[in-house]
């Protein structure tokens, strides 16, 4: 071009610009949702025993499909619903006629093709349509991402508390140092009961260890338990589905409740999609999940958002795997949690997609700390977004999970949390936290406003706190001998719960109260206008009510 | 000579002419990366020497590849490496592993293979890991997992670095940088190329041992 035209070049200084997008490729599965090596739907069962599977037969099936046929695909039911017209069932999903036990019962006898050529009737409007009638539990909620780049303790504790209270039901963490992760998810786990009892907390580490800080209550769910639609990628992963179910009962018989982690893209992004489309594969992965009994599933594509992000209906196929798994009655904690997009007109359309029907969890999670202390390498909205997504709630009427809050409040609880977390140090014969930590995590905007801890002496002495045993038992103790009375007997309850084991139902967490709220007890029900969830009453009274309006009574 | 003002303006304008011409065929046209010149030696054996550092780099590096994803020749990327692993005083060896494009397995198996037991896993898009033969092959001792990031002078590092295990030191690691911005922006071309960079794996093939012209 011998000149440029101006619009052009302004066009492309915009942020958008600085994103990644790739043509499809579809012989490597480089494709979101329709692949022309996607299989065919279909089923044969003898004897009770699925011996073809989309058509492929008994004797050629992977470790994948076996688990599937065996104890995904319920036979009681599979001809019924393999023998439903395909675009009939998509009608279902969105008729409020049909009630959503009814769609439950047959998906259930459905395949990984079938499910796919079910999803691609729909478009995004049917899609979160179908979200909205389909997610097990009636009221939606919210899941927060509580990390810093220090991993330091005070503002750990702080943070979550003030997320707590924010109204998010479940918090997580992970490390920037591994060896630090009891300390953090002891930080979060206290802090997050002092913002508001009944809040769960996990620690997204290596397994062994998630594992063994659950057990040990210093943590109440897992969620980082990957699973993968390809056999390749599953070996890769050096894992096969029943290692991850093996895995889950142990969570299952600690009363731990857990869900795995999945999501469109990772396949491809590991170089194993075999030609699929990258919905087909998840759709298989939403299976191994349902197949292994285990109770939701974090999907939505994580931390490989980049790769459905980059191709052609990569975000409406984001949604439609959330849908795959609310449609075979899993929890679904929606994913909306790793960076995405440099544009932020694309970033809030991507999230409306689950904010807008409401799901088990919109974000799995939001980074109530600023991005930069986002140790999952970034969140699509973090604290700096808050009111912004106040006045989303309040301007459409609907529950994101939060609610307004006043800034005195927010720094009593902060404050709060950091002394309690002080107290338990100190009986723990941790290093100490100190009176000016406290006060710098109490009004600290991140990380950039915490002095620096002793790493090496908190490391050395998180390793003899692992060796000596210690358990949230002690966390209760010290909490009840420095005077924190209410939130030692809030720990205590929690872990009482991992033995009455209530909230190992699906989709379950707790209120303020420490009643579990799931899909036994709060059932979605919605079957069209003046059914399902409704934001009013109460709970409407209190989202509306955003400090930055103006109150007509002060003019 | 009588220069005059509008003289010098002309010429000014001339040569910045110029120079925007050089500057906008410089943006149109990235620079070739030059081909690497392997030799294959035979099949990857196990070393023996205890001051060898093994490199393994992934089946299409510098095959169908020769730039990393932020455009880095893979030559310098080697160069670097070895002159790395050689300013600690330490010999390395290059081998090309085809069985798999995993960085974690390409990094382990130079471990394996190498004398002192340590190895760099490079995959073309500039992922690298530097491991260790007794442990897990997920596991590593450094890993460089967003390849946007690694830059010429952190594949300097890298090599130094894995020299320094070898020798039986504890290195600081080298900073890893963080990028939020980095996955929007290269996480569908990362897949691209690693599919291209899948497509030369042969799961039976073993190890090759190799040496390349600079």
């Amino acid at each position: 071009m011998a000149r440029r035209q101006k619009r052009f070049e302004v066009l492309e200084q915009r942020p958008i610009h600085k994103d990644g997008f790739i043509k499809e490729w579809v012989e490597v599965g480089l494709v979101a949702m329709d692949s022309p090596n996607d299989p065919a739907a279909g089923i044969k069962i003898q004897g009770g025993k699925v011996v073809e599977l989309d058509g492929k037969r008994r004797e050629d099936f992977d470790m994948i499909d076996y688990w599937i046929a065996d104890h995904y695909i319920d036979t009681a039911v599979a001809e019924e619903a393999m023998g439903l017209d395909s675009l009939k069932f998509a009608r279902m999903l969105v008729d409020i006629d049909v009630p959503r036990c009814e769609i439950i019962r047959l998906s259930v006898g459905m395949t990984p093709a079938k499910i796919l050529e079910v999803l691609k009737k729909l478009n995004v409007v049917e899609l979160m349509m179908a979200m909205q009638k389909l997610r097990p539990r009636r009221t939606p909620s919210n899941q927060a991402h509580v990390t810093n780049l220090k991993d330091t303790p005070a503002l750990l504790a702080a943070d979550a508390a003030e997320a707590a209270y924010r109204g998010f039901s479940e918090v997580e963490t992970t490390v920037g140092v591994v060896r630090y992760a009891p300390m953090n998810a002891l930080s979060i786990t206290l802090g997050s009961q002092v913002g508001r009892p009944g809040v769960i907390a996990q620690c997204a580490v290596e397994e062994a260890l998630e594992l063994a800080m659950g057990m040990r209550g210093l943590t109440h769910y897992a969620e980082t338990v990957s699973v993968y639609g390809t056999e390749q990628v599953f070996i890769d992963g050096d894992d096969t589905p029943w290692s991850k179910a093996f895995l889950a009962s142990a969570y299952a018989s600690r009363g731990l409740k857990m869900r795995y982690t999945s999501g469109t893209g990772s396949e491809v992004q590991m170089g194993y999609a075999e030609g699929k489309s990258m919905l087909y594969l998840e759709i298989r992965c939403v299976m191994v999940t349902k197949a292994a009994g285990v109770q939701g599933l974090q999907n939505g594509s994580i931390s490989c958002i980049g790769v459905p992000g980059a191709v052609p209906a990569g975000i409406r196929a984001v949604l439609a795997e959330n849908v795959a798994t609310v449609l075979t009655d899993l929890e679904v904690a929606s994913g909306n949690d790793q960076t995405f997009t440099h544009s932020s007109i694309r970033n809030t359309a991507r999230m409306l997609m689950q904010f807008l029907p409401g799901t088990d969890l919109i974000f799995s999670g939001y980074s109530s700390v600023p991005n930069y202390d986002n140790m999952f390498a970034g969140s699509t909205h973090d604290c700096d977004d808050y009111d912004d997504y106040l006045v989303l709630q309040r301007d459409l009427q609907i529950d994101g999970g939060l609610r307004p809050v006043t800034e005195e409040k927010v720094i009593e609880v902060r404050n709060r949390a950091a002394r309690a977390l002080q107290a338990v140090f100190e009986e723990l014969s941790l290093p100490p936290v100190t009176d000016e930590e406290v006060e710098a995590a109490t009004y600290a905007h991140g990380s950039k406003d915490m002095p620096d801890r002793n790493v090496p002496e908190d490391l050395r002495a998180i390793d003899e706190m692992m060796k000596r045993g210690t358990t949230a038992l002690d966390i209760v103790r010290a909490l009840a001998k420095h005077g924190f009375r209410q939130e030692a007997e809030t720990m205590l309850n929690m872990l009482k719960q991992k033995i009455s084991g209530d909230y190992l139902h699906t989709s379950a967490i707790f209120d303020e109260n420490m009643h579990v709220i799931s899909a036994v007890n709060d059932a979605n029900d919605y079957q069209g206008p003046g059914t399902g969830y409704r934001l009013e009453g109460a709970r409407w009274d209190i989202l509306k009510d955003i400090p930055m309006a103006i109150d007509p009574e002060d003019i | 000579m009588n220069i005059t003002e509008d003289m010098v303006k002309e010429i000014i304008l001339e040569v910045l002419q110029e120079m925007q011409k050089e500057g906008r065929a410089a943006a149109v046209q990235k620079p070739e990366a030059p081909a690497l010149r392997f030799r294959e030696v035979g099949e990857a054996k196990p070393g023996t020497n205890r001051n060898e550092v093994v490199v393994g780099i992934s089946p299409a590096f510098g095959i169908s590849m020769n730039k990393t994803i932020i455009d880095i020749p893979l030559q310098s990327v080697l160069k670097e490496v070895l002159a790395g692993i050689e300013e600690e005083g330490l010999k390395s060896r290059l081998i090309r592993v085809i069985r798999t494009a995993d960085v974690g397995f390409i990094a382990h198996e130079a471990a394996k293979l190498s004398g002192s037991g340590i190895g760099i896993g490079i995959q073309s898009r500039g992922t690298s890991v530097i491991h260790q033969k007794d442990l897990a092959p997920l596991q590593n001792l450094e890993l460089f997992s967003q390849a946007p990031l690694v830059e010429l002078e952190t594949f300097r590092a890298m090599g130094r670095n894995a020299a320094k295990y070898a020798k039986g030191e504890q290195p600081s690691p080298v900073p890893v940088r963080n990028d939020p911005m980095a996955r929007p922006r290269y996480q569908g071309l990362a897949a691209l190329i690693h599919n291209k960079e899948t497509q030369f794996v042969k799961p039976d093939m073993p190890s090759v041992e190799l040496t390349v012209a600079m």
